[in-house]
């Protein structure tokens, strides 16, 4: 017998009676809709699936209560869940706005790479084949899907970051959010992203940080050693 | 990993307890831990409560149910160009790992974080077959270095003073051994990693959970080293228990607000990232291990640890490990959770771990996914005790107090004798380490003037129910 018959034989004799899946609280309990900029072209069966699920949204309608809810509140609230988490958030009219604000933020940056059109940097992340080549990057540029007000995080994936070391070998790293992209809880983002649509997705909520060392909270233990999010008012 | 001497975890904690500063400020440090979970709680999940009763409930039905989602873990993974492989036991999963990175002509491996690969004793597996294995999560790169397992599973450091790390790191990577600023030893240890991490042939990393809806799975760190390795390194392989299990992609919303709250106080972890199949121009492939689960599935008493998330407040929280550090466990997994874990991997070997706890049950309270840890360590202890547990002294000591107990005017009188024995006897023969273990760390009570039988007599005396 195969080491996968053998496991899955003896699972299936010794596995405890049957308990239920419990049903999880309802999406978007604010009531407002999670924003479409989230979904990639490409609507699978899965995220179409999630969506479906919303009916869900009576049965556990309370409880899972959070302070920032509406639409309004919630770039406030994602802002200082970052500060929270040792990122910094700051405003931006239009996305060709970054680049000034990137170099008032590191002028003395040699490597800029980025994977936004709107921000060509000193280097385009595309020009990268291998992952090797970004060792050098003092700044990347990047572009999530999402933000999420509870904890701060944004939502980036490989269709974004095309190289997906641009995310990590970065020593720091700054990401553009539509403002209006940003949902209220862990629990909403995942049925408003379709997690699955690329290989690799990423939820970061500030910079690489480490306390292994006398219980210190350092950032940059490994990876970006700070995170800027660009809050963007205007879409491109 | 010896099968044979039982571990004296009292002897080791002893030692611990012993060495200057370690042991208040371990203590501290972890019960800082606890307090920030809970400050946080307090402060910002009103649904706390209703949060571990769904992840509780979301395991359970996942277990009861696993053969089905491993099958779907398994065809899902297939369709996105993952290479599954299954290992019935720890030397299963580290041939399908060497064979692996045998073919690759892997040198140099780069690791993050993973109790499994602990536990199946991997790295000094890959080491003899000459492979340069580099852990990148710094604490565990601390204990690398220190040739030491690590201690606590999500801080495996902890144990370690600044100024012990200072003294590693000046005789490992040159720093200077004055510098006791854990900022610039954290710098030092990024700029000799990152050489590493990018000479790296292969990485590996574990995973916190499986989605059975997607094939994908997910790995949760704060420093970000996870994802340097899997990023840059051409070939991925992920080490996973069949128990990490969960059936979809929105149950991926209650663990991972109830992972970093219980593990270090902090809202989220701060890189959660997830693999779904192979990044451009990469490799991935997932070991789905056993090694004992599925026969723990099977037991009535303890199938419900298999529902761990790895968070480590159990450690935080309880007393014995605070006071006495995660080494003198001498096992893969520590505190209240090794003690539920450990006996059923060797019970000759860890048969005093049971024992090694104060039975407070604060593990049981702050247990994000609802794990009955203090009522499995008390199963544990009767196991043991049924399987000639308890020395011979124990066992008789026991016996003896229990039929005095029995006889109301047998205990009188015992107590009587006890009575004056501690007032009259000198000190030296009460504490007298080999009759008397437990004064070697505490007082004695002082005898009160009166005894509660006295007492009772005095004050209720007339009572009916007044029975002797």
């Amino acid at each position: 017998m195969s080491a996968r018959d053998a496991i899955l034989a003896r699972v299936r004799a010794n596995r405890p009676p049957a308990i239920e899946l419990p049903e999880l609280p309802g999406v978007a309990r604010s009531g407002d809709k999670l924003p479409d900029v989230a979904r990639s072209g490409a609507e699978t069966s899965e995220a179409a699936q999630s969506g479906a699920e919303t009916s869900d949204a009576a049965r556990f309608g309370k409880g899972m209560s959070e302070p920032a809810r509406s639409g309004e509140e919630l770039p406030g609230a994602f802002a200082t869940a970052l500060e929270r988490m040792g990122g910094r958030c700051l405003p931006v009219e239009r996305p060709t706005d970054a680049a000034a604000t990137v170099d008032e933020l590191f002028p003395y940056a040699h490597v800029v790479c980025s994977a936004v059109d709107e921000l060509p940097g000193t280097r385009r992340v595309a020009e990268a084949c291998d992952p090797h080549d970004l060792a050098d990057v003092d700044v990347g540029v990047v572009r999530a899907r999402l933000g999420v007000a509870e904890t701060g995080a944004v939502w980036v994936t490989e269709r974004e970051l095309v190289v997906t070391a641009v995310a990590v070998l970065s020593q720091h790293l700054v990401v553009l959010l539509d403002r209006r992209a940003i949902v209220a809880d862990t629990l909403d983002a995942y049925r408003a992203i379709d997690v699955a649509d690329s290989p690799y997705g990423l939820f970061m909520a500030g910079p690489s940080a480490t306390a292994d060392i006398g219980s210190v909270l350092i950032h940059g233990a490994q990876g970006a050693r700070s995170l800027t999010v660009l809050l963007v008012a205007e879409n491109a | 990993m010896s099968r044979s001497l039982p571990v004296r975890p009292d002897r080791r904690a002893a030692a611990f307890m012993a060495d200057g500063d370690r042991e208040p400020m371990h203590d501290r440090q972890l019960w800082d831990t606890r307090q920030a979970r809970d400050a946080l709680i307090a402060e910002r999940l009103p649904d706390w409560e209703e949060l571990r009763e769904l992840a509780s409930r979301v395991k359970e039905h996942t277990l009861t149910h696993l053969d089905d989602y491993l099958e779907q873990f398994e065809a899902n993974a297939a369709r996105r160009g993952t290479h599954v492989h299954w290992a019935r036991d720890a030397d299963e999963h580290n041939a399908i790992v060497g064979d692996l990175l045998h073919r690759h002509g892997t040198r140099l491996l780069i690791k993050s974080k993973s109790m499994l690969q602990q536990e199946c004793g991997m790295v000094p597996f890959l080491q003899r077959r000459g492979i340069t294995v580099v852990e990148s999560d710094l604490g565990e790169r601390i204990q690398q270095l220190s040739g030491e397992p690590p201690s606590h599973i999500v801080a495996p450091a902890i144990h370690q003073r600044v100024e012990d790390i200072a003294r590693l790191f000046a005789r490992e990577i040159g720093t200077d051994p004055d510098d006791h600023d854990p900022r610039s030893l954290a710098e030092a240890m990024r700029r000799s990693a990152r050489p590493l991490f990018l000479r790296a042939d292969a990485a590996m990393t574990g995973a916190n959970f499986a989605v059975a809806q997607t094939g994908g799975f997910v790995v949760c760190t704060n420093e970000g080293n996870a994802d340097i390795g899997a990023a840059v390194a051409p070939v991925h392989i992920a080490s996973i228990g069949i128990e990490k299990l969960i059936p979809r992609l929105e149950h991926l919303g209650v663990f991972t607000r109830l992972l970093a709250p219980s593990a270090t106080g902090s809202p989220f972890t701060q890189f959660t990232s997830h693999f779904h199949g192979p990044r451009r121009g990469g490799e991935l492939h997932v070991v789905l291990v056993d090694n004992g689960r599925s026969e723990r599935l099977g037991n009535e008493d303890h199938w419900r640890a298999l529902k761990c998330i790895k968070c480590g407040a159990c450690l935080n929280t309880c007393p014995v490990y605070r006071r006495g550090g995660g080494l003198s466990y001498e096992a893969t997994y520590e505190g209240p959770i090794g003690v539920v874990l450990q006996p059923s991997a060797d019970l000759a070997r860890y048969r005093a771990l049971p024992s090694y706890s104060s039975l407070c049950g604060s593990c049981t309270e702050v247990c994000p996914v609802k794990i009955d840890l203090r009522d499995q360590i008390y199963r544990w202890r009767r196991t043991v005790a049924e399987q000639g547990g308890p020395s011979a002294v124990e066992r008789t000591g026991m016996r003896i107090l229990g039929e005095v107990l029995a006889r109301p005017r047998a205990s009188r009188a015992v107590a009587s004798a006890a009575r004056q024995a501690l007032e009259r006897l000198p000190r030296a023969t009460l504490y007298r380490a080999r009759l008397n273990p437990w004064g070697r760390e505490r007082e004695l009570p002082t005898v009160p003037a009166q005894t509660f039988r006295q007492w009772y007599l005095e004050h209720r005396g007339g009572r009916r129910d007044d029975r002797p």
